[in-house]
């Protein structure tokens, strides 16, 4: 049964990039538990305004755990305490009467704050650009099954598609590693025999753009793949470092 | 150079150099284990190997892979605090269901083991390969002059002393923690690993690693034993 619990929120405030940020308490009474936690966050940014205190910012989007927008570290945890789910898809219930929660934005030089609780996360994007496609000129619409792929290829394929780019595994990574969110976007196309053309040149762009934006060394922890929303396995950050070693073993 | 400015060829770099210090740990406590089957079996061993070219070109080789495992351990570190941001990030940081404590402490763990390897040279190296090459003979306290080649009483010797057991026995512990992640983490980071091989790989490396450490460990208990209740 439904019950309404109140408790402390311990957020984490930073008026810009540059600014010196803080926690910040905020008492929070007669939450029901059904709510979810971004929509808990509006209640509490409508009351600031109401009060004329400026909102905590956080970023959010389709609030169904599929555009990878939402990214709160709440108690310890990248998109809170439930597992395969997004900060969207957590709910008041997981929480109990007189809890303090502590929210803080990723964490992490290759996302760097921009206001309260929401970060840059751009460099996923700059990623991609390295080679995160492939530049096949595809023409029209071929015929569905043309090019024969195994339902194991497919699996795995669609697994390592998954992923939403939230950067849940950068944030839960011990050492800032975007290994996981690189292996799988690396994935999604080696797997199959459209991506397997530039399979090699994709991995050593992707790995070079991802040095040089500031991410960290994997070191095996498996924070990332415990924490990811999706659950992509790290069986494609081996599968990612097959596919660079090979390469620079080729050249 | 990929294996120096690249984040896979650091690590790759990691896993060369660590399976071979496993490799080199095999053989190492296999050669300790005749010990306790035979001291002049171990003696023989020890003289076999001495300060003779093929042992001296395996100890320049040892040094060499584990300075180089060493300081990309500090490179790797120093560059992932800084991706973190520095030292101190989280308030509240929380374990996940399924990441190993010695995966996360795999630098406290290696600088446990290097301070277990200065008093373990200095133990033994110092007693035994040094003194040959510098043709010379140690002076042992309680034990008088001890032959290079001598490799039992100096084990007795030590391993006969509470406190000297006790320590071998905790970097003994922290080896094991060290390995039980770096052997599996070893296939990973040079792509010989799936979703099918991960927990196959986990479970071998627990094996191969837990033998190796016993055969140490036996040792050093064995002789502790004899030095007490024998």
């Amino acid at each position: 049964m439904d019950k309404n619990i109140s408790f402390t929120l311990k957020v984490w405030r930073q008026r810009g990039p540059k600014e010196k940020g803080q926690f910040v308490s905020y008492p929070m009474t007669d939450i029901p538990t059904d709510t979810s936690f971004l929509e808990m966050l509006d209640i509490l940014n409508e009351q600031l305004i109401n009060k004329g205190e400026e909102p905590i910012v956080f970023d959010h989007d389709c609030r169904e755990g599929i555009c990878g927008m939402c990214s709160l570290y709440i108690n310890g945890h990248a998109h809170g305490p439930a597992t395969g789910a997004t900060t969207c898809q957590l709910y008041m219930r997981r929480f109990k009467d007189g809890d303090v929660i502590t929210v803080e934005p990723w964490r992490s030089a290759g996302f760097p704050i921009i206001r309260d609780l929401m970060v840059d996360r751009s460099a996923y994007d700059k990623i991609m650009q390295a080679g995160g496609y492939t530049s096949v000129n595809t023409g029209g619409v071929p015929d569905a099954n043309s090019i024969p792929i195994s339902k194991e290829k497919a699996d795995l394929a669609m697994d390592a598609a998954s992923c939403i780019g939230c950067g849940a595994c950068v944030a839960a990574c011990k050492n800032g590693s975007a290994m996981l969110f690189v292996s799988a976007k690396v994935s999604q196309l080696a797997l199959l025999p459209q991506g397997q053309v530039e399979a090699a040149r994709r991995a050593k762009a992707m790995i070079a753009k991802m040095d040089e934006l500031g991410f960290g060394n994997c070191t095996n922890t498996r924070a990332c793949e415990a924490e990811c929303p999706k659950c992509v396995s790290i069986s494609n950050i081996a599968r990612l470092n097959r596919e660079f070693i090979c390469a620079k073993l080729k050249d | 150079m990929w294996l120096i400015d690249s984040s896979i060829g650091r690590k790759v770099v990691m896993s060369v150099t660590g399976s071979a210090l496993i490799f080199f740990l095999a053989f190492h406590g296999a050669m300790n284990f005749v010990a306790l089957i035979s001291e002049d079996g171990y003696n023989a061993i020890c003289e076999f190997l001495g300060a003779n070219w093929y042992a001296l070109v395996g100890t320049i080789g040892l040094a060499a892979l584990i300075a180089i495992h060493f300081i990309y351990a500090f490179i790797l570190e120093v560059r992932n605090v800084r991706a973190v941001g520095g030292l101190k990030r989280y308030s509240r940081k929380e374990r996940p269901a399924g990441v190993e404590w010695a995966a996360q402490n795999m630098l406290v763990l290696g600088i446990i083991v290097i301070l277990g390897l200065v008093l373990h040279l200095t133990d033994f190296w110092s007693k035994m390969q040094f003194q040959e090459i510098m043709g010379s003979t140690a002076t042992v306290e309680g034990l008088g002059q001890v032959s290079p080649t001598d490799g039992a009483a100096l084990i007795g010797y030590f391993f006969g002393k509470t406190h000297i057991a006790i320590l071998y026995l905790v970097w003994l512990a922290a080896i094991w923690f060290h390995l039980s992640h770096g052997f599996w983490s070893a296939m990973q980071t040079l792509g010989w690993n799936n979703a099918k091989w991960l927990c196959r790989w986990q479970v071998i490396g627990k094996i191969v690693v837990t033998i190796i450490i016993a055969m140490f460990a036996l040792v050093v208990i064995g002789f502790w034993c004899k030095a007490h209740c024998c």
